[in-house]
């Protein structure tokens, strides 16, 4: 199957391959090299950055969502996913800019920033995925004397299981694009490399930060559709 | 055994309260089918869902075998009563075995004997488990996941089943086949069912009990030839329709009206024999069969009167033949498409089983009787 996702991935490999040609012509090579031990720390401290707002906000989001989904929530829930959408607008270094203003510089601010970046896809997927399972699959598991907990685990999740993952590699490619932006309010990552880079137009140290980053970029992308692939059950997997 | 009394239910809309049931009483043996009939609104699936607590029911109790369901914690409840929807409702994250097992997980069983259970249940209904088992919903066709609906319902083995319409959105050749498997699987498995429906020939197939609802009211509870033959109300005749009459000719077989002494003559019988043999019966019409009592043509009275010789030089071939156990709608059906006033009956064997005549299929339908169907059987009882 031939799909703008395919394409846009082909496209990607295509690029960091002309790019890898362009580096060891030019010599940037070496030049790249010798900020070795720097792409290492701070790329871990990138992951770092992305795994734990990544992770909370898929651990705070999807509780969320399904609260939202639910039958008592009718009511409120389109008013607060209002609110969520309307955070969805606010761009991501603004979200950076207002978390330093109340939480200061460093770790927690960037953290936070991410977070909530990384939130509103989560949340808003998992609630469409839910209330998008057919009320008849409901009726037929309540029919069949599940408790409702039992619906939502069984038959809720696992159906909205492919849309809910949509939101969280949604989430995750802004979580990992915006990352670089937490240099600026003290949260380090490699956004220390490009930024440097870019202020003292030194291209190879800021190829230094660009390129892990792209490369961290497909690899999150890379596994959550793989996730997306093993995880949803095939009889709803649009993939497979 | 269900027992429905006084069940009443009152929704409240911004319109003031609508009553969708209203105080409907009724009793649905063990081991048979009611059908719950009525148009759109008319209260049938409100009843049918405030059996297994779907819908609360504002008042009146609801017994099974004996047993006071309001009692019961509603989990429990329906893990205890099989349920199918239109929609079918196969969850499509589970394979067909998953989906079958889910009821009987839940009560407890355990893995493997819920798959055993899984497998006999898909072999029952004439898919290969092998095949079919690890399938998911979408890898099967509109008529195999409805009976994977049916089975699903039946895992736990449950006494009584409720059925919301759960043959109405399969084409008309494939739910006629389900609802033949569906009654021969009754046949040895005797629950007592609730069936909802909107199609009175369905109704008429399926039920052993007719429930004709309007407006949340039982306007008449009997068995399906009562209902055609003597409708409580216009209503229940307007609702089963003018052409009620034609209903009926589906109770009723080819056995339960055929003529199993109509003379018969072998081909090579003389003319004066067969003529004497018509007599005897008062019948313009023999049927002649072959060695093995096959049915292969026939003569007519008028034809061989004053004529002599063997009969096989006045035959005339047999217009069609049907077997003995059709309804007598495929009977008369074949009589008018071939123009005939009688046809010849054969059993399973190809056997001659008798002559079914126009006029016997009126007298049959004509029978102002309390029921056609135990007059029939009288009659079948007298033929054996």
């Amino acid at each position: 199957m031939f799909s703008a996702k395919d394409f846009s991935r082909k496209l990607q490999l295509l690029a960091m391959l002309f790019i890898g040609f362009y580096i060891s012509w030019s010599g940037l090579y070496d030049e790249i090299a010798t900020y070795w031990e720097d792409i290492v720390y701070l790329t871990q401290q990138h992951i770092f950055l992305v795994a734990t707002s990544g992770l909370a906000a898929i651990l705070i989001g999807v509780p969320v969502g399904i609260w939202l989904s639910r039958p008592a929530m009718e009511r409120s829930a389109e008013a607060i996913m209002q609110v969520f959408n309307i955070g969805t607008t606010i761009p991501t270094l603004a979200v950076i800019a207002l978390s330093m203003t109340i939480l200061g510089i460093g770790f927690a601010p960037a953290f936070f920033g991410l977070f909530v970046a990384s939130l509103l896809p989560i949340v808003r997927n998992t609630f469409t995925g839910l209330l998008a399972v057919p009320d008849h699959l409901l009726e037929a598991a309540t029919g069949m004397g599940m408790t409702p907990l039992q619906i939502l685990i069984h038959v809720e999740l696992p159906n909205a299981l492919y849309v809910i993952l949509s939101g969280i590699r949604t989430a995750l490619a802004i979580n990992v694009g915006t990352a670089p932006l937490a240099f600026l309010i003290g949260g380090g990552g490699l956004g220390e490399l490009i930024f440097t880079g870019i202020d003292l137009m030194e291209t190879g140290m800021l190829l230094a930060g660009a390129i892990p980053t792209a490369m961290l970029a497909v690899t999150v992308d890379f596994l959550t559709g793989q996730g997306q692939f093993y995880f949803v059950s095939r009889g709803v997997n649009p993939l497979r | 055994m269900i027992q429905l009394e006084d069940l009443t239910k009152t929704f409240s809309t911004p319109n003031g309260p609508v009553v969708a049931a209203d105080k409907v009483n009724m009793t649905v043996p063990t081991g048979e089918i009611c059908v719950l009939l009525g148009p759109s609104g008319c209260g049938k699936t409100t009843a049918l869902k405030m059996i297994n607590r779907l819908i609360m029911p504002t008042s009146g109790r609801i017994y099974i075998n004996g047993e006071d369901t309001t009692q019961l914690n509603k989990f429990e409840l329906r893990r205890r009563i099989g349920y199918v929807i239109q929609q079918i409702g196969l969850f499509p994250n589970m394979t067909i075995e998953e989906n079958i097992c889910v009821v009987p997980k839940m009560l407890g069983w355990d893995a493997k004997k819920a798959k055993e259970r899984a497998a006999e249940l898909t072999d029952l209904v004439g898919l290969d488990p092998h095949q079919f088992l690890h399938r998911f919903p979408k890898e099967l066709s509109g008529g195999q996941q409805q009976r994977i609906g049916v089975i699903r319902a039946l895992a736990a083995d449950p006494p009584v089943m409720l059925m919301d319409e759960p043959f109405g959105a399969i084409d008309p050749i494939n739910r006629e086949i389900i609802q033949n498997e569906f009654l021969k699987m009754q046949e040895v498995l005797k629950k007592t069912i609730i069936f909802v429906s909107h199609d009175i020939d369905e109704a008429v197939k399926m039920a052993d009990k007719i429930a004709i609802f309007r407006g949340g009211k039982i306007e008449q509870y009997d068995s399906p030839s009562q209902v055609l033959a003597h409708p409580a109300n216009p209503f229940v005749a307007d609702f089963v329709g003018s052409d009620r009459t034609l209903k009926r000719l589906r109770l009723l077989t080819a056995v339960d009206v055929r003529d199993i002494d109509a003379p018969v003559a072998s081909m090579q019988a003389s003319v004066e024999e067969v003529l004497v043999s018509a007599k005897s019966h008062a019948n313009r019409i023999v049927v002649l069969i072959d060695a093995d009592r096959h049915p292969v043509a026939y003569v007519t009275a008028d034809e061989l009167s004053g004529a002599t010789g063997v009969v096989s030089d006045f035959a005339h071939d047999l217009p069609t033949t049907v077997p003995v156990g059709a309804d007598l709608r495929a009977v008369v059906s074949e009589m008018l498409s071939h123009d005939t006033m009688w046809i010849t009956c054969v059993d399973e064997r190809g056997h001659f089983a008798g002559v079914v005549t126009q006029p016997a299929v009126t007298a049959a339908l004509g029978q102002k009787s309390s029921s056609v169907r135990d007059q029939a059987t009288d009659a079948r009882l007298a033929n054996v």
